[in-house]
Order: structure tokens, then sequence, then C-alpha cells
């Protein structure tokens, strides 16, 4: 059943069969789809008024902001709240902290996973089971937070990148991800007849496995990276040196300090200020992952899907 | 050469791997039968299979190595659970203290308030968070237009990539004091209303916003299991009369039953592990009687205050919960649907 799931990608357009023999539609049935269709045009809503209103903020004067008279469209249309976020220093070292710490994390998890999948993937690999247990038991249980962090310590990675960018490395959940893939997506002749060529493991892995693999080398990069990227809570027990804060932890002052009600007139200037710093740092945040969203999540959804699958 | 070399070391390896078996009999047996023994082994289907595909072990290396480090050695390091343990400490030489540590968070005034709190987030989101995506994926897979059931999927899991800080500091903007919320609220003649201070709050705030950030993603994967469900019997259904809806009780949500068990093992086995991390951003003064869950506690005792060993003691306690949670939810299912994880 789920290995048909795959075949028809959840998208794809209904079978022209369905359309032959389209029985005529009852009222009850109409009733039905009117209910549907308003359902998710208002859970459509739901899920973009209040990324449009972060968006139309951000654009629009403190004051109006404020004053409660932005709902649908930007009022006294001003950048203050961008030249503001632009003179943060703080702001762009975190995003370059942030970018190479995704980059280089990225590239490391997806080959180690990759590696290991394709071995996990082999019927023919020594000790099999012991390895999928191996993996498969850190996906139920764990060490914990203190532990955890004691590991850390006591390799001397506090306070350094090494504590952002090696711990999570390889994920049991992509591993199996990216096992599945091989297994229903690596037919056993292609490996026989590299074997037959003389072609050794690393060369088969290298030159035949790695270019067929593209479709989940995306799905697993794209899957490491948003975690990298949108990730702060290792960086704010690891790090002390806010040279070395990721994006998210700086945002985490930015975003979450506490409510503070008006005072002075200078305190409300820096309220109104600081309010439209933070509708503006939403949106620089998050404006690469949203830009690249429509064109990758596709993919995303393949990950769920192939991740689904059980062997 | 070399590789022979490295064959052959392999393949003691294995002979140690063997087990008491193969000890017993070289020790008893005499030096002949010995060389046969091994002869017998060095060609049996297993020590063939070492030889010819030992090189995959090489591509687990990078995977094992982090894994051991970074989630079996923290397991071995719950050992401080049971000691007196204070950062800086070597969990080789330290006070062993049994059970004291679970005894003290048992009689703490605290422990029933912490577990109310967690069981309750989890549950109350558990309630809102579990059917939500199987009601959506059915409506999106009965939708007529493809295009439109397409481009509300790229909506519906947008928010899914947005990061807790992002998220939690969007839900600050729009319910802070003179946030949106409050300024409709104020114009239809009511009262402003400090959500983050306020313990009511903070739990619909929780559930509602982590709905809205992954319903639709959770949905996914019912609709690639909805995508491959039989359609003729969808089409005999329709002979006999059956309207949509009645189709969608008898036909699709059987077929994907499934699924929906597995699904609900998994979230059953994560019902106390609650995401701390968008907690611990929620956190307020004013909300901390219902927000202070067992894992922000474990952070606040052994992070902050650097009680090591009563934190371990905690975060042992919550994911033995979680884990025989998962065992009995996998049971009852296996016993009742055959449906399970393992």
């Amino acid at each position: 059943m789920e290995n048909i799931a795959l075949q028809n990608e959840v998208t794809s357009p209904a079978p022209v069969k369905q359309r032959r023999k389209r029985v005529k539609e009852t009222a009850g049935d109409r009733v039905y789809y009117i209910i549907t269709y308003v359902i998710l045009a208002l859970l459509a809503l739901i899920v973009l008024y209040p990324l449009w209103f972060v968006i139309v903020a951000s654009f629009s004067s403190a004051e109006a902001v404020f004053a409660g008279k932005v709902y649908l469209w930007p009022v006294d249309i001003d950048f203050s709240g961008y030249a503001k976020c632009f003179e943060r220093a703080d702001i762009w070292i975190g995003y370059a902290n942030t970018i190479w710490y995704t980059a280089v994390y990225t590239v490391i998890s997806v080959l180690f996973t990759l590696a290991a999948a394709w071995a996990l993937s082999r019927k023919d690999l020594p000790f099999r089971k012991f390895w999928m247990i191996f993996f498969t038991i850190t996906m139920f249980f764990g060490g914990g937070l203190i532990p955890f962090y004691n590991v850390v310590s006591d390799l001397g990675m506090l306070n350094t990148p090494f504590a952002i960018i090696l711990p999570g490395t390889v994920s049991a959940w992509n591993l199996f991800m990216a096992k599945t893939f091989f297994q229903t997506g690596v037919p056993d002749s292609i490996v026989e007849a590299a074997e037959l060529d003389g072609a050794n493991r690393a060369r088969l892995f290298v030159s035949i496995i790695l270019p067929i693999s593209a479709p989940i080398i995306a799905v697993l990069s794209l899957y490491y990276a948003i975690g990298q990227w949108n990730s702060y809570f290792n960086a704010m027990i690891f790090l002390n040196d806010s040279n070395l804060y990721p994006l998210q932890l700086v945002l985490r002052d930015i975003l979450t300090s506490a409510e503070s009600s008006a005072g002075g007139d200078s305190m409300y200037e820096n309220m109104l200020l600081a309010n439209q710093l933070k509708y503006v740092t939403v949106i620089v945040s998050s404006l690469p992952v949203f830009c690249l969203y429509p064109f990758v999540q596709k993919y995303f959804a393949q990950g769920v899907l192939v991740g689904s699958l059980k062997d | 050469m070399e590789s022979n070399l490295l064959q052959t070391e392999g393949a003691e390896a294995v002979a140690d791997v063997a087990g008491p078996a193969s000890d017993a009999a070289a020790t008893s047996e005499t030096q002949g039968e010995k060389v046969s023994l091994w002869k017998k082994f060095k060609n049996s289907f297993f020590a063939r299979n070492f030889r010819k595909n030992w090189t995959y072990l090489l591509f687990l290396i990078p995977a094992v190595a982090v894994t051991f480090i970074f989630a079996y050695i923290p397991m071995y390091g719950l050992l401080i659970a049971f000691q007196d343990f204070m950062p800086g400490d070597n969990i080789w030489d330290g006070r062993w203290v049994g059970f004291d540590n679970f005894t003290k968070f048992f009689s703490d005034p605290m422990f029933w308030p912490y577990m109310g709190n967690t069981f309750l987030l989890c549950i109350l989101g558990f309630i809102i968070g579990f059917p939500l995506p199987i009601i959506v994926a059915v409506m999106l897979h009965t939708t007529k237009n493809k295009k439109i059931a397409k481009f509300l999927q790229t909506v519906f899991n947008g928010p899914h990539f947005i990061s807790l800080v992002v998220l939690v500091g969007m839900l600050y903007l729009f319910f802070g004091r003179y946030g949106l919320v409050n300024n409709i609220i104020e114009s239809m003649g009511g009262e402003r209303y400090s959500f983050f201070l306020s313990e009511g709050a903070f739990r619909p705030m929780y559930i509602l916003s982590s709905n809205w950030q992954d319903f639709g993603w959770s949905s996914i994967i019912y609709l690639a299991a909805l995508s491959g469900v039989d359609q003729a019997q969808h089409e005999a259904a329709q002979i006999d009369g059956a309207s949509r809806f009645q189709r969608i009780l008898h036909v699709d949500l059987p077929a994907i039953m499934p699924i929906i068990s597995i699904m609900l093992i998994m979230s059953i086995g994560g019902l106390m592990g609650v995401g701390y991390e968008k907690v611990l951003l929620m956190q307020t003064e004013g909300n901390m009687g219902v927000s202070e869950i067992i894992a922000t506690y474990v952070y606040k005792q052994g992070i902050q205050r650097g009680n090591a060993g009563y934190a371990t003691a905690i975060g042992l306690f919550n994911s033995v919960i979680n884990l025989v949670l998962l065992i009995i939810a996998n049971t009852t299912s296996k016993r009742f649907s055959e449906n399970s994880l393992f």
C-alpha cells in the first residue's frame, strides 16, 4: 500500500478513470464540497494573514502599527525599521555565523548520513541487524540534556563552533530515510555489474551511487540545513561569546524581550522603534528560507513520503 | 597485500564475536580439531560474506562514531542520576547516592504541579494536534481542482519552516499588550489583556501556535496514504450509492488506518517529550505557574543552577515514562490491530 503511495505523488492529477465514470453529484455531496472549500479557505486565511501582517507592519510607520491603524495594507510607508536593522552589527554577525555553521554542518551531515545509509541498505553488510538496532535505539531513548551537555563540555567544545556543528550530524530518522531511498531506488543489478567490472566500493559509491542520489541528497541537505538555520537551543547552552552567536540566538534577545509598558516620551519612542525592529527582523531572518521554500517544498514532501516507507 | 592482512584480522574479529560456542570449542578441543574448526568457520557463509563485504563497514564509521559519542556516551552519563554530581566532577569517582535524587524530586512540593503542567500541555495539544492533520488531509484529498489542492498544500506547509524563535517572536508581537490582537479587542470596546503575563492564555497560545505551524506538514503523510487508496473500492461504493462523505468514512479512513495507528503510537510515545525549547521561549514571570514543565525544570536545575545529578534524575524519570508509554501503545496496537512500530 505504501509503495503505491509513493508512485502516485500526493499532488499528481487524479486518474483519468475517475473522470470517465463520474456518478452524478447528489445534494449531499454538494453540501460536503461547499463545507470543505469553506473550511480550507478559512485555514488558508489563518495561515497567511499573520505572515502578511508581519510584512505589512514592517513597512508601515511605527506609530500607525502601534495605534492599530494597520490591518491589510501598509500605512504611512516607512523604512526606518529596516534602516535600524541594517545598523545592528549583532544581527549581521549572527547572520554570517549562521550561514557558515549551516553550510559546514550540512555538508558533513549529508556525507556521513549518505555513506552510512548506503552501507545499511546493503543486505550483505556484516552485522547489519546490530547496526540497525544501534541507530534505532537513539530514536526512542537518549541520555537527556545534562549528560549530553557534559559530553560536549568534556570534549572541550564549550564556546566553540564544534559544539554547534558536530553533535547533530547524524539523525537516525534521516539515516533511515536515505536507507529506504537506496533500497527502493538502487537496483541490485547496478551494484553487481559494477562489482563485476572490478570497481571497488569507494569507486562504486562515488561514481555510481552518488550521481543517482540527487533527490535524496536534496532532501537531506534541506532537512539538515533548515534544522541548523532554525535552531537556537544548543547555541544558547554551549556558547558564551556573542561573536559566535548564530542568528536565532540574536533574534531571541530582540524578539522575546519582556513586555514593557509605555512611560515617558523617550521610552515611548524607544518602544516604538523596538517594536518596529521586531517586525523587520522576522522578515529579514526568514527571508532566505521563504525565498527558497516554493522551489524546494516538493523535495521536503518527498522526504516525508520516503521516510514513511517500511522495509 | 595490505587488504589481505586486514581481511584476516577482520575474520579473527568475527571469531571473537562468534561467541561462547567457539570459545568453548577452542579451549576444550585438541589442537587438530581446533584447526579444522577454524577452517570450517573460515569457509562458513558468514566468514565468506565478511571477507567479501567488510569494506561496507568503513562507510559506517563516521556515522557510528558521531552517534556513539553524542548519543551513547550520554546514555552512560545517565549514571550521574544516581550520584551527588556537581559540574566538574568525574563520573568514575562519583559519590553514589542510590535513588536519593529521585526521592528528592518525588517529595518536592512542585513535583505534582510540574507533572500536571507537562501532561496537560501534551494531552491538550494532542487532542487538537492529532486529528487536525487527518481532517485536513481528507479535505485536501477530496478537493476536485488539483491545482488549488497543490497551492493550498504549499500554503499549509509554509509555517513549518519558521523557526521557533521567530514563531514565538510573532506571538509576542500579535498578543503583546500593544499588539494586533489587543488593538482589535480595544477597537471592539474590550479591555487590553496581557496574554503573556497571564496563566490562562499560555496553553491556548502554545497549542494553537504549534498547530498553526505544523498541521499542514503533519498532513503530508496522510495525504500520501490517501492517494494510495484503491480506486476500485471508491467506484464500487459510488455504484452502491454512497455519498462522498460516506466514502470517506467507509473507504478512505479504513484504508489509512495503519498509518493512523503508527502515528498514534509515535505521538503517545512522545507525550511527555513536549518541546521545551518553545516553552522556554514563551515563559514569563506571569505564566510560570502553568508553563514550568519537567523539561524546563531540568534545564534550570542542571544548566543554570548546576545540580547536574538531580537534573539528570528528573530527565531520566521523564524519558522512562515516555519509553513505557511508547511500549504500552505499541503492544496495545499490536494486539488489537496488527499495526505496530516494532
